[in-house]
């Protein structure tokens, strides 16, 4: 039993535990525990790897027959001019209801998951303060979130270059940006739509403090956001509109003009910003006054 | 599959004798830190601790829990008695609809859950994540411990899982586990760290006969080490068994509580004779002055002070009347007598 007294020997030696090492009140290996739980997920790594696939179909798909006029999605036409348009075409594809979906099923996982194996109590016994806990689930949601961006993107400037080549890139105002400038612009929108989906990812941390069953609040989280594309997408409501946060979503097209136009890009800050502080208040108002019985 | 227990005083080099065991735990006071336990008489101690659910149902009503510092206390009480209920409060899972409670003499709010990195614990049954192994199930909750040193998360986790024979299946993921294994490894995650306090809830459930005998060394060798103990369980020759102290609940209420002794005091052990004479045996027990003497078939008891007439002297009075005795035992006061008593019930599902 060496092991047992040396160790039992080290807790004393450090004398209490009740005064935390100053490293360690800023330790990130929750954190990173959470990120090796959500991503080693054979589910999320399935929706990843299926996202993935997107911007690869739409490559192939245009590149076997090239759209002609200007009818179909923003950005399909420049794709046959230069490849990166893949990447911002499938994120204007994917962005209203593909995306959400797969982040709704990690979002509403989150505590609900947890509560529903039980893991949540013990979560909470380690300790794990219930805010914290509440902060770092977030994070992880979020970088989800950019996770799915980046990847969409990334396979998507992938399979533009290979199909349809790179070089200067013609902007929505019809001037010409470097390809390194495109590629910035690309990273950018990809930060852009990561906030947007902040949002959601608010909203399904919400939802998922309230009920037990992961499954239900991936549910409502998706038809909510479902919900809110089909309001957004009803003329005789566009007064409400403006307040709905899906309403900024492909605004992210502003990026690719020359210079930016940022009006659109900053009303959807801020109108996200609102709704991550209001989710984000209901959620840690009802986790931390909640009764953990499961 | 073995427990490698250490031996009473085995870790004497820390934890000292159980009074200066529990005093190695104690801070140094800091300034601004969160509030330092001391060494105070009591472990636990709740005030009227009360559970109202929403709909009226009192599910914990009034509860005063005093478990002494270095106790195994045995938290008796039958299925939906309130004892989870009553755990789930002291552990900040749920609040109390009236009443309060200290943890080392230290009020439990919502503001002091920092006291918990102190208390191990076991609550309604094992929870785990099923895709990962065991070890990394340990690992994903020592992560969360920001008292705990991710320099000897390995060797810890390594001998929590040594102390509950899962080294075997450090590697297995937790979905393929048996419920016994699954209770071995949530204690082991109790097990993490030192701790002051073990609250185990129903601990031998899923258990096999061995197991239960396990975790009964085991909470042992705790106590020896002077980790106080609070053990609940619907299983009274259980707990009988491992505990110092016995707290007794029945529908949301604590009848009862103190050290063994005191529980049994008051409590009448009995003879039992098997003979195959009873009836003329039940002749020599009342001559002796044996009252309320029962028959069973073979089988005669009776209520037995211990002090007027010794087992032997009776035993010689039933010899020298020709009765054959086949056996002859003085059976002490169990628990479940003493629960019988208390509530006039058996010891069933409370309503």
């Amino acid at each position: 039993m060496s092991a047992v007294e040396s160790i039992e020997a080290a807790a004393v030696r450090a004398g209490s535990r009740n005064v935390l090492p100053a490293g360690r009140m800023l330790s990130t290996r929750f954190l990173r525990s959470e990120l090796r739980l959500v991503f080693g997920r054979l589910r999320n790594q399935i929706a990843l790897a299926v996202m993935a696939l997107v911007p690869i179909l739409i490559g192939i798909a245009v590149k076997v027959s090239s759209p002609s006029g200007n009818d179909g999605p923003q950005f399909f036409n420049q794709i046959t001019q230069n490849g990166v348009f893949v990447s911002f075409a499938t994120l204007t594809v994917a962005l209203p209801v593909f995306i959400p979906l797969a982040l709704s099923v990690v979002a509403g996982d989150g505590l609900a998951g947890e509560a529903s194996a039980g893991t949540l109590r013990y979560l909470l016994l380690v300790p794990v303060g219930r805010t914290r806990l509440l902060a770092v689930k977030y994070a992880v949601i979020v970088a989800y979130a950019f996770a799915l961006a980046v990847l969409v993107a990334g396979i998507g400037l992938i399979t533009g270059l290979a199909l349809f080549g790179g070089g200067d890139a013609t902007t929505l105002s019809g001037t010409t940006i470097s390809f390194g400038v495109a590629i910035w612009r690309l990273f950018l929108t990809c930060l852009y739509v990561t906030a947007m989906l902040a949002a959601v990812a608010a909203l399904g941390l919400f939802v998922s403090t309230l009920v037990e069953s992961a499954v239900v609040a991936m549910g409502v989280t998706a038809g909510t956001v479902i919900v809110a594309q089909v309001l957004d997408q009803i003329p005789q409501l566009h007064t409400i509109a403006p307040y709905l946060a899906n309403h900024y979503w492909t605004n992210f097209g502003d990026l690719l003009r020359e210079p930016i136009m940022t009006g659109g890009i900053v009303r959807g800050l801020l109108v996200t910003l609102a709704y991550v502080g209001i989710f984000g208040s209901l959620a840690w108002a009802r986790f931390t006054s909640k009764d953990v019985s499961s | 599959m073995t427990l490698d227990l250490p031996a009473p005083g085995d870790l004497s080099v820390t934890s000292g004798s159980p009074e200066t065991g529990t005093a190695k735990a104690a801070p140094a006071p800091a300034a601004g830190e969160s509030p330092a336990p001391t060494v105070a008489p009591l472990a636990i101690e709740t005030t009227g601790l009360t559970k109202r659910f929403r709909g009226g149902q009192v599910a914990v009503d009034h509860v005063n829990l005093r478990v002494p510092h270095g106790a195994v206390y045995g938290f008796l009480g039958p299925n939906g008695s309130g004892k989870t209920t009553t755990i789930r409060m002291l552990l900040g899972l749920i609040s109390a609809t009236e009443g309060s409670h200290e943890l080392f003499g230290t009020p439990m709010t919502g503001r002091s859950w920092s006291l918990l990195s102190h208390v191990g614990a076991l609550v309604e049954g094992p929870a785990a994540y099923g895709h990962l192994s065991g070890a990394a199930n340990l690992a994903r909750y020592d992560a969360g411990d920001r008292t705990a040193d991710p320099v000897t998360a390995k060797a810890r986790i390594d001998v929590a899982l040594e102390r509950v024979g899962l080294t075997a299946a450090r590697g297995k993921k937790v979905r393929n586990y048996s419920l016994g294994m699954k209770q071995r490894l949530g204690i082991a995650a109790a097990l993490l760290q030192p701790r002051r306090l073990l609250v185990l809830d129903e601990p031998t459930n899923g258990l096999d006969p061995q197991g239960t005998r396990e975790v009964r060394t085991l909470v042992g060798s705790l106590a020896d080490d002077g980790t106080t103990v609070l053990v609940s369980s619907h299983l009274l020759a259980e707990v009988e068994q491992m505990c110092t102290h016995v707290g007794v609940m029945h529908a949301g209420r604590l009848l009862k509580q103190g050290s063994l002794d005191e529980m049994r005091a008051g409590q009448q052990a009995s003879v039992r004779i098997t003979t195959p004479d009873p009836a003329r045996a039940v002749e020599v027990l009342s001559r002796l002055g044996f009252g309320h003497v029962l028959r069973q078939g073979s089988e005669i008891s009776a209520p037995y002070d211990g002090v007027a007439i010794v087992p032997e002297k009776v035993n010689a009075a039933l010899v020298q009347a020709g009765v054959g005795v086949r056996a002859l035992a003085v059976d002490q006061p169990t628990l479940e007598d003493m629960f019988v008593a208390l509530t006039g019930e058996g010891f069933d599902v409370s309503g």
